[in-house]
């Protein structure tokens, strides 16, 4: 077993809701993220998987300490994070990384790419100029670009050499969790493979741990060691990827694999349509939040609600039906 | 199927934008046929000049800096290309519509949907207010959206995007055209609105016998969706066939890498990836576009665009592998 990196235990974020303009009245909470708990294990890659609004990106934000929790706790060696101040939290900061979806918004258009991947370093740890070009030099080079790309302007790239700097910018302080925020879903279909399989290589290479958040599902099947799917702000399911892709428990899950395109017009497969939309984050519904939608749903969903159980091997399922 | 159901034809379509830079050719020499009834995917990725081919064909390309060169588009029997713009205003809707990408931005955010489907139904024939209203409720029950009486006075923002998406199909449909041209309707969508989106469309296509274009860029809508299939690469069409002899049997490099390139759900082993970028439009070179990042590559590839070979019936790609005169 490798080791554990990070864990999030009983972790919520509630945003209020509030009415009126001045005496701001809080009317309600949006459940963002509600109550979960995963960990992630040293050089590996766990996949959040689910559709918008699902609580993938707050849990990101949560763990990149860019969102105070409501709840709950995330620990890295057994130190709550939240507790981490001045020196603590700018090592904390070159641990944790983040590659967002869009390479057009996330990278500065007013900084070279030389100044850009080597922030981290300058901000959060004392190196020289000489150190710092070095390492933008060795990064470039491990993403790929050619030593030139420092003294270029970020418009100066195409999408997937912009996804490549970001990527750089994220190693350069030898992080050793990199959060990837949908990190293919902007870029064209023949490039993506190109940049998957350039963060691949990258684990293989440094060891670093991915916390993949993505919607393509086949995305996460080709990178994650793990896979998490998430249904508005809870975990309904959890094991590790070619388990979870195989046997699919959870209803919701198998709505969702089964709502995936398929790879040849002749493929046969159940789709399973399911009605509606995922109802607001503010009210939730009383029991498992997903049963309005379950095709599968019994009394007991509607008022009591299901937790995550371990049904061997490692493979956690949130449904009354395993019960 | 007889020949009159050819529903439009678009011949050697040459869409160029003229600016500084020189000549950008957006779609250079672009030829396909749609029947009613029938599902064409156009697949490519940013820049080959798929959503260009789709505004061409509606007439809606950025003026001054773009013109439709040469090349003809015949919807119904009737040439688009020389209509002036008055003209153009009847067609569009009625006989060709567009839904676009991304449901947030293609609603009017300060009208209510009612309004909104009022003015695409009242635009071709005069209605009353009272004929538009029941005619609205008709057009959204038509794209599933419950209570309808109900959703007519909500403005846009107070809907999902699946809920706006149908709206918009069914602003499309109102003035029942011959054909839609949907380009990447779903991208904004999650995976499950996705899957009832897509098969809202189908039930919409056989009840009507509308004609759709689907524009995309992701192979498993292709697989879901279409009945013959267009592979565009800058600018131009490189593969045509059916869909199941697409998958079966791509024959062009650059429809195999494509293929190769995408994750699938049950394998994971290494990704094939494509080398390098496409060429700008603007510096096309002279022979195959796709040479610079083929791994067939040989000398004729560079100097010579291939001529379009016939791989099967109804199938044909252009790649001088496919020539006699090939050999590397």
């Amino acid at each position: 077993m490798p080791a554990e990196l990070l864990r999030v235990e009983n972790l919520q974020k509630f945003f209020p809701v509030t009415q009126g303009l001045i005496l701001m009245k809080t009317v309600g909470h949006v459940r963002a993220v509600d109550g979960i708990n995963f960990a992630i294990n040293e050089g590996e890659t766990l996949g959040l998987v689910g559709e918008s609004g699902c609580g993938k990106t707050t849990t990101s934000k949560l763990i990149l300490r860019l969102e105070e929790p409501t709840g709950g706790h995330i620990y890295q060696d057994g130190k709550d994070i939240q507790t981490f101040k001045g020196q603590e939290l700018k090592d904390f900061r070159t641990q944790v990384q983040a590659v967002f979806q869009d390479p057009w918004s996330s990278l500065s258009p007013r900084m070279k790419v030389k100044d850009i991947v080597a922030e981290a370093l300058v901000v959060n740890r004392n190196v020289t100029a000489t150190e710092a070009r070095d390492r933008v030099r060795e990064v470039l080079e491990q993403v790929g670009l050619a030593p030139e790309a420092a003294d270029l302007y970020p418009h100066e790239f195409s999408g997937g050499q912009r996804q490549r700097i970001a990527v750089a910018s994220a190693l350069a302080s030898s992080p050793k969790l990199i959060i990837l925020d949908e990190p293919v879903s902007a870029l064209d279909v023949s490039i993506r493979a190109q940049v998957m399989n350039l963060l691949v290589d990258l684990q293989a290479e440094t060891g670093v741990a991915f916390l993949l958040v993505a919607h393509n599902l086949a995305t996460v099947r080709y990178m994650a060691h793990q896979t998490v799917v998430m249904y508005l702000g809870k975990i309904v399911e959890h094991g590790p990827t070619e388990k979870l892709y195989n046997d699919p428990q959870h209803p919701y899950t198998r709505a969702l694999f089964s709502a995936a395109l398929p790879a040849h017009p002749d493929e046969q497969r159940d789709e399973i349509v399911l009605t509606g939309e995922v109802p607001s984050p503010i009210n939730p519904p009383p029991g498992c939040y997903f049963h309005p939608r379950c095709p599968v749903a019994m009394d007991r969903c509607s008022q009591e609600e299901p937790v995550l159980k371990d049904h061997g091997d490692n493979h956690l399922v949130s449904c009354h039906l395993y019960d | 199927m007889p020949a009159n159901d050819v529903v439009l034809e678009v011949n050697d379509l040459h869409t160029y934008f003229f600016n500084k830079r020189g000549v950008t050719k957006a779609v250079d020499g672009v030829s396909f046929s749609l029947r009613a009834g029938e599902t064409l995917g156009i697949v490519g990725e940013s820049g080959c000049g798929k959503t260009m081919t789709a505004l061409s064909l509606l007439r809606l390309i950025p003026k001054p800096a773009a013109r439709i060169v040469s090349g003809e588009i015949i919807l119904d029997g009737e040439d688009l290309v020389p209509k002036s713009n008055k003209e153009m205003r009847e067609v569009r809707g009625r006989k060709i519509s567009m839904i676009l990408q991304d449901p947030q931005t293609s609603l009017n955010p300060v009208f209510n949907i009612g309004d909104q489907l009022s003015e695409a139904l009242g635009i071709h024939k005069p209605l009353s207010k009272a004929e538009k209203v029941v005619q609205a409720v008709a057009s959204l029950r038509n794209v599933r959206v419950a209570a309808p009486e109900r959703r007519l006075k909500d403005y846009p923002h107070q809907m999902s995007g699946g809920m706006k998406q149908r709206v918009i199909g069914a602003i499309a449909v109102a003035s029942s055209p011959k054909v839609v041209i949907a380009d990447e309707p779903t991208t904004a969508l999650d995976v499950t609105i996705q899957l009832q989106y897509l098969r809202l469309l189908k039930d919409i296509q056989a009840e009507t016998g509308l004609a759709i274009i689907f524009i995309t860029h992701d192979f498993g809508i292709v697989a879901r969706m279409c009945d013959r299939v267009a592979v565009m690469y800058a600018g131009r069409i490189v593969e045509e066939a059916g869909v199941r002899n697409l998958f079966n049997k791509p024959s062009h490099p650059y429809t195999q890498a494509l293929m190769d390139s995408v994750p699938k759900m049950d394998r994971t082993d290494r990704l094939f990836a494509i080398d390098g970028q496409p060429p700008p439009l603007y510096a096309l070179p002279e022979g195959c576009r796709f040479a610079d990042r083929c791994s067939h590559v040989s000398d004729i590839c560079r100097t010579e665009y291939p001529p379009v070979a016939s791989v099967e019936e109804g199938h044909a790609a252009a790649c001088w592998m496919l020539d006699p005169k090939w050999k590397k």
